[in-house]
């Protein structure tokens, strides 16, 4: 059949015309279809899709505020923040993600809790290239390792963020505390705009105290971001308010002497400031490193110390109640001087015992043979019971009680110390309740030595020796010296509330101050060997209490339980005599006896504070003076 | 200016010369000239898509630069060249498919092209854009229109074949535009409104065929997308939802040129390939659209009075399904971007950064004005 031009009639071109029509009609359609599309998106929705595009497009950021720091009262930093490194990894961008976690575990010690978690986020709905971590807190080594390998690893991101670290964690393990990680108990409880960002908060000691003084207030940014996540620009920021800087009363020299002198053995030495009610010293040994329990701690670590014998996650300077024994004494000296149960020259016949009545139990003096003709004078410095066992007969429960409670004990008296017992001051009451037994008198000459039901704790008996130092004034004991800042301390102490201890004779103090002194440096004190040679006066009480449970079914050899079984060695004391600086309260488990054990290590202590510290301070000044040379 | 005057325009020469310049460079001023517009102003789009990356920018120049010479080169063709050509051209296109589906080479789970010794990597699809609306007017120019159904039915094969071949590749933007330039042939052709209406009766039957036997589960995963793009906000559905954002936020006059946060935040996928429409309607706004749809609309117009102004059956049933190829692409594009549509790989017309389309559409313009450049002057 012939081409084209001869068949190109007439009508072939009408009719592609009219097609071309239709064609224009169904083209003017659909592109004004298209165009209303626009409208509808532009025009109708415009706000939705504005709302979206700025929510893509502008995230807001919160901004943990950097926690505060922790110095002691030396300006030694006692808890900072460190950058810690966690490998991240992003979905989209991983080349071959088995292979790439493969290869990570060869660069990284990667377990398998981390790979199960990282696998469960895997799963989990999320914006693509939102990163997923797999690995907190590398180390040194593993850094360096993977910056190598980077380059083999597309998708796998380092970030950094701060976290809390302690330098001498051990050191100040029970008295600063550690922070963790927030769980889910409280998560209840705290302000959930104040923590967005924040993933540590404190758990125990000061940094749980001042967890809201440490932690600072939340800020934020308002960041565009990409569809990564990648932030690109910052548009507006509203700093986060950092935390407070705290200085703390504690002295780490101290801390660190008080913690080599119990090394190797367990027990809490309690150091307080009498005239601040600064707390210089507060060691429970054995102590822990607080830093495994920051960023979680592992099972087995965890095990470890929590099965340990030796306690070390146990608070003994806060926590361990112990029956206070001989060490009661000076304050039992005071209740009776004051309600008249003796005076100074009140003598007593001790023949090695004492007895309710003629045909009654016997109670036993530590010294079997008796102390014979003893005031009370002697009776402090020999720590004669049977003294003791009298004067409390006579003044009854009521009045020990009403006395020792001005004392502190039976209550938490310090401020600002966190998860402090309160021990135990038997009452009447008390005996009813929980024996539904009454008072016997036999309960009392138990309490006039510190035994029977009594219990205390190190904190509570250096805060009583304190008192007895500031001859009835009470100063609480606290750990905040100072807020770095202008935020005054007093806003944040809670208020103690203690009437000081008014003595219907001042001169009591005094007296009985001078029969520890006579405990340490008389010729029959129980202490005379710890308080000798000392160009200063010092003032104290030795104590011993006995240790009565063991655990049945736990098998110990023949020597440990020996050594297990021995008496709790105690000792408080202050010094100086006159204008005192230092009070403490030193007790060592199983140590034996007080003035053996205990009072050396009290010795110790004094020393450091009143002549080895100051001399250091001196020559620390003079140096700075000579760096700055001739002005 | 007046429709038809603007239509009309070459046709009038003031001059008195029966061929001035435009004539004897077988150009047609009016396209050209809107063709131009449309990619400058594609580039500073494109620049804007790419997130500045002034890179992308030249090598979308350079291609266009040979999109152009492809054009020009196919303009100063006489149209009985490409309908002489048709046949053996539209036998080496299904050859070369066949070839790409034996022994192609492709990138993401699809085989697309044909890297062949001493030639250039391509796409033998992408010429089947042309080759089977030429093949398509060949066969029905040689008949009486409008076509018999006998003829009807073997036109719809010329098309069907390479489109199953395709969609094997697969390839469902391409096989889409290949098929709808066959069809447009057919309709352009005259086939009867009682075939047309059979078809799409068949078509509406057949769909859900298609649904159950043909469709790959990632092409049923776009048009579920498309039904609910929340229904997987981070998976498919994500660039729906922000491509859908981006044009939403542009507004009535945009956000200003490069201040597409969409885009340059990278929430928008594809941004500077098939989704670069989204990119002009968020910085350019409703308007930036309407300017946009106008220059296209115009330039089909151009092409359309083209088409009827062609002295042959061959040349207007080519150039309309030219012409239709070129608004399918638009209409395919814009429409899946703003959600109308499921999304097929179709760039946008001469802005998508892409050399291959480009010169493909190049060409067709090309044929188009060595169709309306190449008329006898009968009675002239």
């Amino acid at each position: 059949m012939p081409w084209g031009e001869f068949k190109d009639t007439a009508a072939e071109r009408r009719l592609f015309q009219r097609r071309t029509l239709v064609v224009m009609a169904l083209i003017m359609l659909m592109i004004g279809g298209l165009i209303a599309r626009m409208y509808q998106l532009q025009i109708v929705e415009h706000d939705i899709y504005t709302t979206l595009s700025d929510k893509n497009r502008v995230q807001v950021q919160s901004v943990p505020p950097p926690r505060g720091l922790i110095y002691d009262r030396n300006h030694i930093l006692l808890a900072e923040n460190r950058p810690v490194f966690s490998v991240t990894l992003v979905p989209e961008r991983v080349d071959g993600m088995d292979h790439t976690l493969s290869q990570l575990g060869d660069i990284l010690d990667v377990s398998g809790e981390d790979l199960e978690r990282f696998h469960r986020r895997l799963q989990e709905p999320r914006r693509p290239f939102q990163e997923i971590p797999l690995r907190y807190d590398l180390n040194e080594q593993e850094m360096a390792r993977l910056a190598v390998h980077r380059h083999e690893l597309p998708g796998v991101e380092v970030k950094a963020e701060l976290v809390r670290f302690y330098p001498h964690s051990t050191l100040t393990s029970h008295s600063l505390g550690f922070v963790g990680r927030i769980n889910r108990d409280e998560l209840q409880r705290i302000d959930p705009v104040n923590y967005a960002g924040t993933n540590y908060i404190g758990k125990s000691g000061i940094e749980r105290f001042y967890e809201e003084l440490l932690h600072g207030t939340v800020g934020y940014q308002h960041v565009e971001t990409n569809a990564r996540g990648r932030t690109l620009r910052v548009l507006e920021r509203e700093n986060p308010v950092p935390g407070e800087d705290l200085q703390l009363h504690l002295d780490l020299r101290l801390q660190k002497r008080a913690y080599d002198l119990l090394d190797g053995r367990r027990g809490a030495i309690v150091a307080i400031e009498p005239a601040t009610g600064g707390i210089l010293a507060l060691a429970s040994v054995p102590g822990f490193d607080t830093n495994k329990f920051v960023t979680g701690i592992s099972v087995k670590d965890y095990r470890e110390l929590s099965e340990s014998r030796d306690k070390p996650l146990f608070n003994r300077a806060l926590r361990g109640q112990y029956p206070p024994g001989s060490t009661l004494k000076p304050m039992l000296a005071i209740a009776a001087l004051d309600s008249g149960a003796t005076d100074r020259d009140y003598t007593i016949w001790d023949p090695g015992y004492f007895q309710l009545n003629n045909s009654g139990r016997r109670y036993r003096d530590w010294k079997r043979a008796g102390h014979g003709w003893v005031d009370l004078m002697d009776a402090m410095a020999e720590s004669c019971d049977v003294y003791f066992y009298e004067i409390a007969v006579k003044m009854g429960v009521d009045t020990i009680y009403s006395y020792l409670s001005r004392f502190g004990f039976g209550e938490d008296a310090a401020l600002d110390v966190s998860g402090a017992l309160s021990g135990l001051l038997p009452s009447r009451d008390w005996k009813r309740a929980m024996r539904s037994e009454p008072w016997y008198p036999g309960d009392s000459v138990n309490l006039g030595i510190g035994q029977g039901f009594m219990l205390a704790t190190p904190l509570q008996l250096a805060t009583a020796t304190s008192l007895i130092a500031n001859r009835g004034t009470w100063v609480e004991p606290r750990l905040l010296r100072e807020i770095e800042g202008d935020t005054p301390v007093a806003q944040y102490l809670p208020d103690g509330g203690h009437e000081p201890l008014t003595l219907k004779n001042p001169d009591d103090w005094e007296f009985v101050v001078e029969t520890m002194a006579e405990v340490m440096h008389g010729r029959r004190g129980t202490a005379r060997r710890a308080g000798s040679d000392a160009p200063y006066r010092m003032a104290g009480k030795t104590g011993t209490a006995q240790v009565f449970s063991l655990a049945e079914d736990e098998e110990y050899d023949a020597e440990e339980i020996r050594e297990r079984l021995r008496d709790h060695a105690l000792f408080v004391g202050f010094a100086p005599v006159k204008n005192p600086k230092i009070a403490v309260a030193v007790i060592v488990e199983n140590g034996g006896g007080g003035s053996s054990t205990a009072a050396p290590v009290a010795r110790e202590l004094f020393d450091a504070w009143l002549l080895e510290f100051p001399a250091e301070n001196q020559k620390a000044l003079i140096g700075k003076v000579e760096d700055k040379g001739p002005n | 200016m007046a429709l038809n005057e603007f239509i009309g325009s070459s046709e009038a020469n003031p001059l008195g010369r029966p061929r001035g310049i435009w004539s004897t460079l077988h150009l047609d001023p009016i396209l050209l000239f809107l063709l131009l517009a449309l990619v400058s102003a594609g580039l500073f789009v494109l620049y804007s898509g790419a997130d500045r990356n002034i890179e992308v920018v030249k090598a979308q120049g350079v291609r266009l630069g040979v999109a152009f010479v492809v054009m020009l080169v196919f303009a100063q063709l006489d149209p009985s060249v490409f309908r002489r050509w048709a046949p053996w051209l539209y036998g080496a296109g299904v050859v070369a498919l066949i070839a790409v589906l034996v022994v192609g080479v492709g990138a993401k789970g699809a085989q697309r092209w044909l890297a062949l010794p001493g030639l250039p990597r391509f796409q033998p699809s992408e010429l089947m854009k042309l080759v089977v609306p030429m093949m398509a007017a060949w066969y029905l120019s040689r008949h009486y229109l409008p076509p018999r159904f006998r003829h009807v039915a073997v036109g719809l094969a010329i098309v069907l074949v390479p489109m199953m071949m395709i969609i094997k590749q697969p390839d469902l933007g391409t096989s889409l535009l290949v098929g709808m330039a066959g069809v447009f042939v057919v309709f352009f052709a005259g086939i009867s409104w009682k075939l047309i209406a059979a078809f799409i009766a068949m078509v509406s039957v057949s769909a859900p065929m298609m649904w159950f036997f043909v469709m790959r589960d990632y092409q049923k995963q776009r048009v579920l997308t498309l039904l609910d793009p929340q229904s997987d906000p981070l998976g498919a559905g994500w660039n729906i939802i922000q491509s859908k954002t981006a044009i939403g936020s542009g507004g009535f006059d945009g956000k200003g040129w490069l201040q597409g946060t969409q885009s340059h935040l990278e929430f928008l996928p594809e941004s500077h390939t098939d989704f670069i429409v989204a990119v002009l309607a968020e910085e350019f706004g409703f308007i930036g659209m309407l300017i946009l749809m106008t220059v296209y609309f115009l330039i089909i117009l151009r092409c359309l009075y083209i088409a009827v102004t062609a002295q042959d059956s061959f040349s207007r049933l080519l150039a309309g399904a030219l012409t239709m190829t070129f608004f399918i692409y638009i209409f395919v594009n814009v429409g899946m971007v703003s959600g109308l549509l499921p999304v097929v790989g179709v760039p946008l017309p001469l802005i998508s950064y892409g050399g291959t389309s480009s010169v493909t559409l190049m060409a067709a313009f090309g044929v188009l004005m060595s169709i309306h450049t190449h008329r006898r002057m009968i009675g002239a």
